[in-house]
């Protein structure tokens, strides 16, 4: 009871060294029990920001497989340790509840969307574009110049893709013979 | 850093690009002039020195006055200028100017609004354009649709015929003095509404920041890239960087600021349309065509486009692998060839007319993201088959079952055919991989965490769909499925802990970089070679595995290093940082001051902090034999490397399409004519599209005010990244409409109350807010007199999906391009506004039909 009555943030409030109630004073168990989300990480994964172009760096923390943090990197020579408010919100964005995390099906004319399975959605895109391609292959034009094309595929994206990633999406269009691949550089 | 004036004209850096502005503070600090022009009083403005209202559309109008200023009184950089540029050139004699023929230069074609730009070379020399371009000069004169690719500077053979002197005529010099003969500050008032007095001050901290021992830079956004003149902007602050001398030099230059984390990525391995990886131009359809004459056409004489050959085959190596022998033309017959415009918007029209079946939008919204957004749902509607693959549940996934037009009735979901896979994405944190930043800087990320459910990386997707593609051709005797079959796509995968199969970031970004006969990662695009024995898939990255060591995920700390961090990521190309620092050192190779000295010649060779940008022992007294022979063809003087003169472009004589030089035009839609050349209103070579759902507003009262799009910090375009997250929605949380008290007065508008914005293609509404911030100019109206002009402003961040929803500004905007890049203008329109909310469903249509009724557009 007693020990109860002292730690009543009021008592230690007037009668202790924090006045206003902004330090010591304030303190509970509950403050006691919480630590940085930083110091119970187990892992630290250096990152850039995806946002625009600057490129500043980005510390990922993670615990038992999941992002808890993510915070500026100190040793960038861009950014020093500075992100602004959409690179700060990157936790919010990368554990959003509101992510759709299964494949989304909508057949033709349909009013709702559908489940549908990762691997036969990847086997019915297959089809598709191999069909669109027979179907609308240009061997040559009619001056009998060299096409060798399809323009019955187009693509759009990514400015926030790896470069990794846009190579081998021009590598594998090209050899489909797409040729309208394009990207927000234009737009 | 190192400037000492830093103008930001068409970009808020301050709120768009925060953690880079740190540096222009850093700068004015270090007592550095900051100068903002923009329409908007923004963040950026209110830390500047200087401020510079103008009039949305009208900064070639500026950039021409400032050039005029610049060589009116001498305050060019004279030692550079007759270096280093083209200035003494002597331009063909059938070249005539703006000046001559009310608005047009020579070569116009009024019927197909295009130009033959044969009369604007160079006396004594054929230059034949930019690499990629000489094909496209051809498609010209086919009447076609023409495309301009590649990079630097135009191929050329012979030596034009200079006048050092900078006296005749027809020197580039007296060719560009004339030209802007006419841009006085008066005109610059009358056009830009800028009075002469801040003129005169912007003017004046430009002119005595630039010099030998003074740099300026200029830094801008897509406030200059989004119009009908865009390109043409860029190539107007070249030329008077040029003349100040402030290119190649510490604290110069033209900086982009790109706006997405791997914006210069996409232009470098490009998703676009017209080019191959490193600038390389996608083939056209010709008769006859092989891998000699697609190199002799498009490859330079001189400077490093002159081993196209060299990166050409390389990447044909790397994609096709074993199958490309020389017997064979290294598979160039494997490339798909084009035959006009092939670029987005051209690509959703006919989508919308039912001619593209298939379409993948990875990573892009553009039911919302892109201008004249209805535009582009009849695209998305009209199609048989849609992949879109994103890390939210975005507008162009939705548009079939709750998109304006299902609102209004202009569409109904049962009605709409077209089949949706909506793909979820792993996001940064999930992968490995790098971007390229706005500096050319290729920084890796390392995967932190495993994508949850069906979220996979686009590296998995499209090599899954790639396998898939390959095993069901494998049998395939149709020549058609040959460049799949041969296609190389061997890369190592690794398995996770929760069983996904991706494959190697790692082992893609070496096929990127390349390899020798021996299968060893090369270092430098220098050691390709065109006879088969080298691959790399992106010269210009070449070197970003040098040493078998993934330079790009260095990350030495900022502080342990100099100011340029060599040993922070790896910048393309040869992880130089400042491109053409040849130019920091004079002729003979020494710095042109102690304080701006960057690269300088020791004697032996070309030495400093940064890594020269320059063949590294090449003496500045080197002559070259012949000019045909690529890199052995530069003089020791001449740092533009990737320019077949060797100098930097006051007057380009090939390698636009609608002009040698910049000259003011007003946007596709003005409020104004154009006092400079009343004939021509806007760029006589603009892309315009006739079709119901992309009217223009025609000049006149009905819509008096322009607008101009814009960005706040806490949203990030159209908000497919930004929609979804709780604490930017609780900053912004809705769409506001920026205007001045006295636009508010004049139209009733009051704080906080809603208001609606009118164009032709549609009506957006937003929370008003009053602010002097917003100024309204007085211009010339065309007719002796003068008007005032009022502007507004509309973020675009908003649509109707995620937790903060509004209306996408993109509806407003019509699909109007420039000619060199079909790049549209979404910086400046005209627009009406009016109190209150907007028409709602079947009304909405209603609405916009009396209005365009009203301004003459239907009967």
């Amino acid at each position: 009871m007693r020990e109860w009555v002292q730690s009543w943030p009021v008592r230690r409030q007037l009668s202790g060294r924090d006045p206003l109630g902004r330090g010591a004073a304030a303190r509970s168990a509950g403050t006691d029990r919480k630590t940085a989300r930083t110091s119970t990480a187990d892992g630290v994964t250096k990152s850039i920001c995806p946002f625009c172009a600057v490129g500043c760096g980005q510390n990922i923390y993670t615990e038992n497989g999941r992002v808890t943090h993510v915070e500026g990197d100190p040793d960038s020579p861009i950014s020093r340790g500075r992100l602004c408010p959409k690179g700060s919100s990157t936790l919010s964005l990368v554990t959003s509840p509101l992510r759709p995390t299964t494949v989304r099906y909508r057949r033709p004319h349909g009013t709702e969307w559908e489940d549908l399975d990762l691997d036969t959605a990847l086997d019915m895109i297959t089809d598709r574009v191999l069909e669109t391609r027979r179907r609308t292959w240009e061997d040559v034009d009619d001056q009998g110049r060299h096409l060798h094309r399809t323009l019955g595929i187009a693509s759009l994206g990514g400015a926030t893709l790896d470069n990794e990633e846009n190579y081998l999406m021009k590598k594998l269009y090209t050899a489909m013979g797409a040729v309208q691949v394009e990207n927000q550089a234009r737009i | 850093m190192n400037s000492d004036c830093i103008v930001i004209q068409g970009s808020n850096m301050a709120e768009a690009h925060p953690v880079g502005f740190q540096w222009v503070m850093e700068a004015k600090r270090r007592g550095a002039t900051v100068i903002h022009v923009d329409p908007r009083f923004t963040r950026t403005s209110a830390v500047a020195d200087l401020h510079v209202p103008i009039r949305a559309g009208t900064d070639i109008a500026l950039l021409g006055g400032l050039i005029r200023h610049v060589i009116e009184t001498g305050t060019y950089f004279e030692d550079y200028m007759r270096s280093y540029t083209n200035a003494p050139m002597l331009v063909g004699e059938d070249f005539r100017d703006t000046e001559d023929l009310d608005g047009v230069f020579s070569g116009y074609d009024p019927e197909t609004g295009s130009y033959d730009v044969l009369s604007w070379q160079y006396e004594g020399a054929e230059v034949e354009a930019s690499a990629g371009f000489r094909d496209e000069r051809t498609m010209v004169q086919e009447h076609e649709h023409a495309e301009i690719a590649g990079s630097g500077g135009a191929p050329f053979s012979g030596t034009p015929s200079r006048d050092d002197t900078l006296q005749h005529p027809r020197c580039v010099f007296q060719v560009l003095r004339r030209h802007y003969a006419r841009y006085t500050p008066e005109t610059v008032e009358q056009v830009c509404g800028i009075d002469q007095d801040t003129f005169h001050r912007l003017a004046e901290a430009l002119t005595s920041n630039s010099g030998r021992e003074r740099t300026a830079a200029f830094c801008y956004a897509v406030g200059w890239t989004h119009h009908t003149v865009g390109v043409q902007y860029i190539r107007a602050a070249s030329i008077l960087q040029s003349l100040l001398g402030n290119i190649g030099r510490p604290g110069g230059g033209i900086l982009a600021l790109r706006g997405h984390a791997s914006i210069q990525g996409s232009t470098d391995i490009p998703t676009l349309f017209d080019l191959l990886p490193g600038y390389i131009p996608m083939p056209h359809a010709h008769q006859d065509q092989d891998l000699d004459t697609f190199i002799e056409f498009n490859a330079g004489n001189k400077g490093f486009w002159g081993h196209m050959d060299t990166y050409l085959v390389s990447l044909l190596k790397a994609w096709f692998g074993d199958a490309a022998t020389a017997d064979n033309d290294f598979c160039f017959d494997h490339l798909p060839r084009l035959t006009g415009n092939h670029s987005s918007f051209p690509t959703v029209m006919a989508q919308a007319r039912g001619e593209v079946p298939g379409y993948f939008v990875i990573g892009e919204n553009p039911a919302v993201g892109t201008a004249n957004s209805k535009q582009q749902r009849l695209g998305l509607a009209n199609l048989e088959w849609l992949v879109v693959r994103d890390l939210n549940m975005i507008e162009t996934a939705t548009f079939w079952k709750d998109g304006p037009e299902i609102e209004t009735g202009e569409l109904r979901t049962e009605d709409i055919g077209t089949e949706v896979f909506f793909l979820p994405a792993a996001n940064h944190t999930e992968k490995d991989g790098t971007f390229t930043n706005t500096q050319r800087l290729l920084q890796w990320h390392h995967k932190a965490v495993e994508p949850p459910g069906d979220c996979r990386s686009d590296l998995w997707f499209y090599y899954e769909l790639g396998k898939r593609l390959k095993a069901r051709l494998a049998d395939s005797t149709d020549p058609s499925d040959r460049p799949l079959q041969d296609l190389t796509w061997d890369y190592p995968v690794e398995i996770g802990p929760t069983g996904i199969a991706e494959p190697s970031a790692e082992a893609v970004l070496r096929e990127i970089n390349g390899t020798d006969a021996d299968g060893d990662a090369l270092s430098s695009y220098l050691e390709m070679k065109a006879d088969g024995t080298t691959s790399g898939g992106c010269w210009i990255y070449t070197g970003v595995y040098a040493d078998e060591v993934n330079q790009s995920a260095r990350r030495r700390p900022g502080g342990e290093q100099d100011l340029l961090a060599l040993e922070w990521g790896w910048a393309w190309p040869m992880n130089r940082r400042v491109l053409y620092n040849r130019a920091s050192a004079d002729p003979e190779g020494r710095p042109w001051s102690e304080r701006k000295k960057l690269i300088w010649w020791d004697g032996e060779r070309w030495t400093g902090p940064d890594v020269p940008d320059f063949p590294v022992n090449l003496s500045p007294d080197h002559r070259p034999e012949r000019e045909d022979a690529g890199a052995e063809s530069i003089a020791g003087d001449e740092p533009f490397v990737m320019q077949s003169d060797g100098r930097a472009w006051l007057y380009a004589p090939a390698g636009l399409l609608d002009g040698p030089m910049p000259a003011h035009y007003e946007p596709q839609e003005s409020p104004v004519p154009n006092v400079l050349y009343p004939k021509h209103r806007a760029n006589p070579a603009r892309e315009e599209f006739a079709r119901p759902e992309n009217p223009y507003n025609p000049p006149g009262d009905h819509f008096p005010y322009v607008f101009t799009t814009f960005r706040v910090t806490e949203h990030h375009t159209a908000g497919g990244m930004s929609r979804w997250t709780p604490h930017l929605n609780e900053l912004f949380p809705e769409m506001f409409l920026e205007v001045s008290p006295e636009l508010a007065a004049e139209r009733g508008l009051v704080n906080n109350d809603w208001a609606h914005v009118v164009t032709t293609r549609s009506a957006v509404e937003g929370r008003v807010v009053v602010t002097e911030r917003a100024k309204p100019l007085r211009v010339a109206d065309g007719s002796g007199g003068t008007r005032v002009i009022h502007q507004i402003g509309v973020p675009w961040h908003w649509g109707p999906n995620g937790l903060a929803t509004g209306d996408a500004a993109n509806e407003l905007l019509s699909v109007a391009l420039d000619p060199n890049v079909h790049i549209m203008e979404t910086k400046a329109a005209t627009c009406d506004i009016r109190p209150g909310r907007r028409p709602r469903g079947p009304d909405l249509v209603a609405f916009l039909a009396d209005r365009r009724r009203a301004a003459g557009l239907e009967e």
